[in-house]
């Protein structure tokens, strides 16, 4: 049965106009109506179906006919767009449970399909067929195109793979010809045999050529470790037992997961050797399980620190917290939407999964992406546009989180050429756990031999096979499809509370979610709680049969939980579990045998030594190397596809390859890179003639005064408002929001972070706040992440948060740091990993903040034909924090007229790196660097004056420097300012420390000449002509960068931009007195920035031209007014 | 003491903040897994106050509340209809209004009558978390839920709210049950400005809007710089329910 469901004529169609929108952006007569379809198996009543699946008010609903007839009478085309075989359906799920009453409760299998009628007579087929590609993923995603020629219907499928056929629809009341009544099913009645291997008999080459063909993504050392073992006596003897001879393919696929880089983060665990001068034992245990332990001494609020599937807190006498946050940036890359909701999800069942079980309470977002105006010839190969990527990811961020009730509190979004090839998709989630669960601590969990485990929640099928190891490798053309999913938040939300009311009732001893590697990762990370496990596969629930035993045991279906139950217990677990419509089975049970035990059809087909399968990876062992940022010379050309108004697909090779050709030593590389063939030299990278920048073409045409150079920074996509997009999410169900994304007088103005009420009936908060600035590492990684941490260090600071209460979560996303033939430059780049480690340690122990959690995701490059395309080194901090009381929690916008403004922290005029030098560069000089002893006695103060109320605003300074955080904290406040610069001093730009016996970085010329210039200008004292700095060694001698320049636009770290009342003016200054705080000015009724510098006027503009640059971005996303 | 069954499961997500509020407002308050009460309908009658939350009940998948409408039209009409005529009352936010309003029980009429109106896709197509201003309607002369209420903010968090009506008739019958409309600024296109309504006793409420989420002066989006003038409104609402089930 067909039954097809449209917005009837006469009731506005939003959702249809939204796509019309969407399409006339490329093709402006079009105008499509949406038809939702439902493909039923079995005979049912038809009118009842129909009333049950459309809304008799507001939908036309037709059984067995076309809709289209009458929701678009003068259709010309149609596309109807299905999922493939085997890609989860929600829908289908939902059409299932609502109709199961009326088909007694006989399996109804439902598709459903999205049918897109056009109305497009003046377009060819070939024209709908290319539009139709804008709605669809033919990753995982069918698509059937109908064309109406009087009469006959010519029906063909839309993507590559359909082939033509014709048929006949004599009337339009007959069934619909072309689209069919039943879409292929995924399935087989066969089910694969296990396989053997005799690896003991395989040399190395063989064990490489099945390590490619399984896509096991195991090195030559494991490999052979793997060998190893199968020849060892007593493993033999004791396999031989059980009836198995050579390695299983369940076990080798259980191999290749659990050691996968996603699971078991060998680099971070690898020796290496840094520069033949000192070896790293461990950068996890040396750079942040030291560090946390450090500063663990005469703290008790550290209660479950990197063992759980997120990090456990103190929050109050009655309950804990917990945070994590992962990245899903290879399937985002395939498929956006599918990559972005699994992420989410994916991340809310860590927070599910720690302990025994912690309730979701907030979801964060990074999103990564390169330009989204980058012009569709110019994105190489089979990789998607990113604005399709912006436009999935963000989709499936707003289903993910606001259909499981969870809140997006805080966020970014970054745009970087850099993240082409891979984009990165961060998400994290805090969660709550009360102290006491069943009389133990509830982050606390254990199995025990003979507790039942049980699978809670989805079903197994092939989608998301091979994920762990999939993302342990480059993304290339290659990549497995099956490695995409759909996340579906109503299944999990269900499985979320019946796993708490669980929870609550004592019946639950361990749980963990099923995340990468599917239960041989769930099951074999809980069998070392009791000592082993054995499982049933034929008792796993599957979505269709013709699943192999490996796939059932790697499969990474989503929204799965595995829980150890106790036998006694168990009865009223899978009870509680019916009466909350949750799949729960018990597939087998913990042992204390040493051993993963797994069954399947009556036999054996795994027997593997715990001990082995999580102690007996080979270490990795690795090689740094560091090249000073003086002989590395000026960094690299952007991307070029990037440039805006280049219309070249690519430019020229040697424009990729260009460059100082050098024998030895690789050259780092950062962008895209040119991988040259086989067996070739790394070329270095262009240095001196890259003057020529996207951004800098981009605003080629800027006059370059202080004031068009804030408008051109407030336009920028990264510091411009987000808001058309954010406010998409649910930023404030549960009731617990105290700091919206958005605040200030018109709630349009940027808030520094989150901040969370999780308990309605107590004033204590959460802050939740980012720190992450990719291209402060061009210059040095470990400036990079003393500034990630110090930034959202200092965000917390400025909502009100208690300085001494704060924790943090690390999240690596590297390119490939391993020296390797397709990664000549790998030495560096696993020494920019050392450098940021050493950097997130040193400002970690500054700050008292301990890291409690945390990931890495070590390939993301991706490789297109002969080119690579690997993101910048990018570290993303995420931090929450504890605001004592909500009272006394401040946001950024300006409150009244008259207010003092000051600036708080050091300025030291560092542009290497930054929005300006994105823009108006490349300069080639020191990112920021800030001295975290004073900056963190600035903190302390400033928190000292929060508490007393002193304070009437902050904000705290990143992107852009102090001209944007004034242009911000006035827009907010919907209230001019005028201020002065010349309080502010130029501190020397700080060299970075040693690291590693490799010296830091010196630029004595340049920090001299600032300080020079400084003291001159000082000097001067208001001659009113700013003093020039040349811009040294980038060869692009022709911009001229002023004194006033570099303190309005330089972002200096450890710097947060305050207003105070009058009434509060002297207090404050007591409070800070002895450290930098400068006063600037004061908050104006007029509406207008104000801002001299020596007796100049600096930037004098009314507001309006300022929030209009603010909301430029957010344009793109307002509708054009259909409908 | 008035008993309120706050309803859960399939989906449905604001069902802890909506407990939250009708506790702070006196009410004794138990949430219940919709299965719960399907299994034995007449397991109503122990409470005053029957609440149909926010969220997305089966996902919104096959249209927003209508899974859940067409559930609570097969099985629970009769029951709820007793209900009310016994002096319950019953309150319906965002995806509980649509639940109400798809199953017939908003803006109602006859008992058992088909639904006469809907709640379609936001003139812009897409979900929408804002802050709007509101101000009571007509219906406030007789519902008790809104007795001494006249302006509120309260936030918007949906897709689907754009109220819009069967026939004219219908929307004339509607005018004088609105409860709530937006004011100066609609943000979905929603007919007439409606924002919520009460069916023709005045005891079955549904909003759009959520007055859960403004129980609490730091729940309010500019707090900081202005603070809301207490009593809340929307703790007025609550209690008000409270009260008219004693």
């Amino acid at each position: 049965m067909r039954i097809e469901c449209a917005v009837r004529p006469g009731i506005p169609d939003g959702r249809s106009a939204a796509v019309t929108r969407e399409l006339r952006k490329l093709e402006p007569s079009v105008r499509v109506v949406v038809v939702d379809v439902y493909l039923i198996d079995g005979r049912f009543d038809a009118a009842r179906a129909a009333d049950l699946l459309g809304d008799s008010v507001a939908n036309d609903v037709v059984v067995d006919g076309r809709v289209r007839d009458r929701a678009h009478s003068e259709w010309t085309h149609a596309v109807e767009i299905t999922v493939k075989p085997g890609v989860t359906d929600p829908v289908a799920q939902t059409v299932d449970s609502v109709l199961a009453p009326i088909a007694d409760f006989v399996p109804i299998r439902a598709q459903t399909a999205r049918q897109i009628v056009f109305h497009a007579p003046t377009l060819s087929t070939s024209k709908i067929s290319a539009l139709s590609k804008e709605l669809y993923n033919p990753l995982i995603q069918h698509a059937t195109l109908i064309e109406r020629i009087q009469g006959d219907v010519n029906s063909r499928g839309a993507g590559s793979s359909g082939g033509d056929r014709r048929s006949t629809a004599p009337n339009a009341d007959a069934p619909p010809a072309g689209f069919p009544d039943e879409y292929p099913r995924a399935g087989s009645p066969e089910i694969p045999v296990v396989e053997s291997f005799a690896l003991e008999s395989m040399d190395d080459d063989a064990l490489e050529t099945l390590n490619r063909e399984r896509l096991l993504a195991l090195n030559a050392a494991e490999l052979a470790a793997i060998r190893d073992y199968y020849a060892r006596t007593e493993v033999r003897a004791e396999r031989e037992k059980r009836g198995l001879t050579g390695a299983t393919d369940v076990e080798l696929e259980m191999f290749a997961q659990t050691w996968s880089e996603h699971c078991k983060h060998k680099i971070f665990a690898a020796s290496i050797d840094v520069d033949g001068r000192v070896t790293v034992d461990s950068l996890f245990a040396e750079s942040i399980a030291a560090v946390t332990r450090e500063l663990s001494a005469g703290r008790d609020d550290l209660l479950s620190v990197f063992d759980d599937n997120s990090g456990v807190v103190r929050f109050d006498d009655e309950y804990a917290v917990c945070f994590k946050a992962e990245t899903h940036n290879s399937p985002s890359a395939l498929d956006p939407y599918g990559g972005a909701i699994t992420g989410i999800v994916g991340v809310n069942r860590d927070i599910l999964g720690t302990g025994r079980g912690a309730r979701p309470i907030f979801n964060t977002n990074v999103l990564c992406f390169a330009d989204p105006d980058c012009p569709q010839r110019a994105v190489p190969g089979t990789l998607l546009p990113p604005e399709r990527v912006l436009d999935g990811v963000h989709a499936g961020i707003v289903d993910g989180g606001n259909q499981s009730g969870i809140p997006v509190v805080a966020g970014a979004f970054l745009f970087d050429d850099s993240y082409l090839g891979k984009p990165l998709v961060f998400c994290g989630t805090g969660g709550i756990v009360p102290n006491e669960v069943a009389g133990a601590p509830g982050w606390e969990k254990r199995a025990l031999p003979g507790d039942a485990a049980v699978m809670v929640g989805g079903r197994i099928g092939k989608d998301g096979i091979h994920g762990a190891t999939f993302s342990s490798l480059a993304l290339d053309e290659s990549s497995p499809t099956s490695a995409v999913q759909i996340g579906d938040p109503i299944t999990q939300k269900k499985m979320t509370e019946f796993l708490l009311e669980a929870r609550d009732a004592g019946l639950i001893r361990s749980l963990t979610d099923n995340g990468a590697g599917g239960l041989s990762s769930s099951l074999g990370e809980m069998a070392r709680e009791s000592g082993g496990v054995e499982v049933d596969l034929d008792r796993c629930p599957l979505k269709y049969d013709g699943l192999a035993a490996w796939e059932i045991w790697v499969s990474e279906s989503q929204e799965r939980m595995s829980a150890a139950v106790a036998p006694e217990h168990l009865e009223r677990f899978l009870e509680l579990a019916g009466e909350h419509d949750v799949e729960a089975t018990a597939i087998g049970r913990f042992t204390g045998s040493g051993a993963v035990e797994l069954v399947h059809r009556g036999r054996t087909v795994c027997y593997v030594d715990l001990e082995m399968l999580h102690g007996g990876l080979p270490r990795m062992r690795l090689r740094a190397s560091w090249i000073a940022p003086e002989a590395r010379g000026p960094r690299p050309a952007e991307h070029p596809a990037v440039r805006r108004g280049d219309d070249r697909a690519s430019p020229p090779a040697g424009e990729h390859t260009a460059g100082r050709a050098s024998r030895g030593s690789p050259q780092p590389r950062t962008g895209d890179d040119v991988s040259g063939g086989t067996g070739r030299t790394a070329a270095g990278r262009a240095p001196a003639d890259a003057g020529h920048s996207p951004a800098a073409r981009r605003y080629a045409d800027t006059p370059h005064t202080p004031a068009d150079r804030l408008l051109a920074l407030l336009r920028d996509p990264n510091i411009a408002s987000k808001e058309a997009l954010v406010r998409r999410y649910d930023h404030e169900v549960q009731a617990g929001t105290a700091g919206k994304p958005f605040v200030g007088r018109a709630a349009d103005g940027p808030s520094d972070g989150g901040i969370v009420t999780p308990r309605p009936d107590s004033p204590r908060a959460l802050t939740v706040t980012h720190g992450v600035c990719p291209r402060y590492g061009d210059w040095d990684t470990y400036r990079m992440a003393v500034c990630a941490i110090d930034e959202a260090y200092r965000a917390h600071i400025a909502l009100g948060g208690n300085p001494a209460r704060a924790w943090a979560l690390d999240n690596f996303c590297w390119p490939d740091p391993v020296e390797s033939e397709r990664t000549p430059d790998g030495a560096y780049k696993l020494a920019q990993l050392v450098r940021a480690c050493r950097g997130l340690a040193d400002a970690c122990l500054s700050y008292d903040l301990p890291l409690i959690s945390g990931k890495d995701s070590m390939k993301n490059d991706a490789r297109i034909g002969e080119r690579t395309i690997s993101v910048r080194p990018t570290l993303l901090i995420s931090l929450m924090g504890i605001v004592d009381d909500i009272e006394r929690s401040l946001s950024s916008d300006f409150r009244a007229a008259g207010d003092a403004i000051y600036l708080v922290g050091q300025t030291r005029g560092e542009l290497g790196g930054t929005a300006f030098d994105r823009l108006f560069g490349p300069l080639w000089e020191p990112s920021p660097l800030p001295d975290l002893a004073v900056t963190r006695r600035c903190y302390e103060a400033l928190a000292g004056g929060i508490e007393r109320g002193l304070l009437a605003s902050a904000h705290d300074l990143s992107d852009g420097g102090l001209a944007v955080a004034l242009a911000e904290a006035a827009l907010g406040g919907r209230l001019g300012c005028s201020v002065s610069l010349d309080a502010i001093a130029l501190e020397p730009v700080l060299d970075t420390p040693a690291v590693d016996g490799a010296r830091g970085e010196r630029n004595p010329r340049f920090t001299a000449g600032l300080r020079t210039e400084s003291a001159g200008a000082g000097a001067a004292g208001g001659a009113g002509k700013p003093t020039s700095r040349h811009t040294e060694g980038t060869g692009n001698a022709a911009q001229d960068i002023t004194i006033t320049d570099t303190i309005l636009f330089c972002e200096s770290a450890g710097r947060i931009l305050v207003s105070v009342a009058p009434e509060h003016v002297n207090s404050f200054e007591a409070q800070m007195h002895g450290l930098p705080c400068v006063r600037l000015g004061s908050v104006d009724a007029a509406s207008s920035l104000e801002i001299d510098h020596e007796g100049s006027v600096i930037v004098s503009s009314d507001l309006e031209p300022v929030v209009d640059a603010w909301h430029s971005f957010d344009r793109r996303f307002e509708n054009g007014g259909i409908g | 003491m008035t008993k309120v069954c706050v309803l859960t499961g399939y989906g449905i997500n604001a069902d802890r903040e909506l407990a939250v509020a009708f506790a702070d407002a006196g009410a004794v308050v138990e949430c219940v897994h919709l299965q719960r009460i399907l299994d034995s309908p007449a397991r109503l009658e122990e409470y005053r106050i029957i609440a149909f939350p926010g969220g997305f009940s089966f996902g919104d998948h096959l249209g927003s509340g209508l899974a859940l409408a067409g559930i609570v039209r097969s099985h629970l009409l009769d029951a709820v209809h007793g209900f009310v005529a016994c002096g319950g009352l019953v309150l319906g936010i965002c995806n509980g209004f649509q639940v109400l309003v798809k199953s017939g029980l908003l803006p109602g009429g006859d008992e058992g009558a088909a639904p006469s109106a809907s709640l379609v896709y936001n003139a812009s197509g897409h979900f929408i978390d804002r802050w709007v201003s509101l101000r009571t309607g007509p219906a406030a002369a007789f519902s008790p839920w809104l007795a001494g209420i006249e302006t509120l903010i309260l936030p918007i968090r949906h897709g689907e709210g754009r109220f819009v009506h069967a026939s004219e008739e219908v929307r004339r019958a509607t005018v004088s049950r609105t409860a709530f409309l937006y004011d100066a600024d609609n943000p979905n296109g929603s007919e007439d400005d409606i924002a919520g309504v009460v069916d023709p006793t005045g005891r079955i409420l549904g909003l759009m809007p959520h007055p859960e989420a403004a129980v609490r002066p730091h729940l309010f989006p500019q707090w900081q710089r202005r603070r809301p003038t207490e009593p809340l409104p929307a703790r007025r609402l609550f209690a008000n329910g409270v009260n008219a089930g004693r």
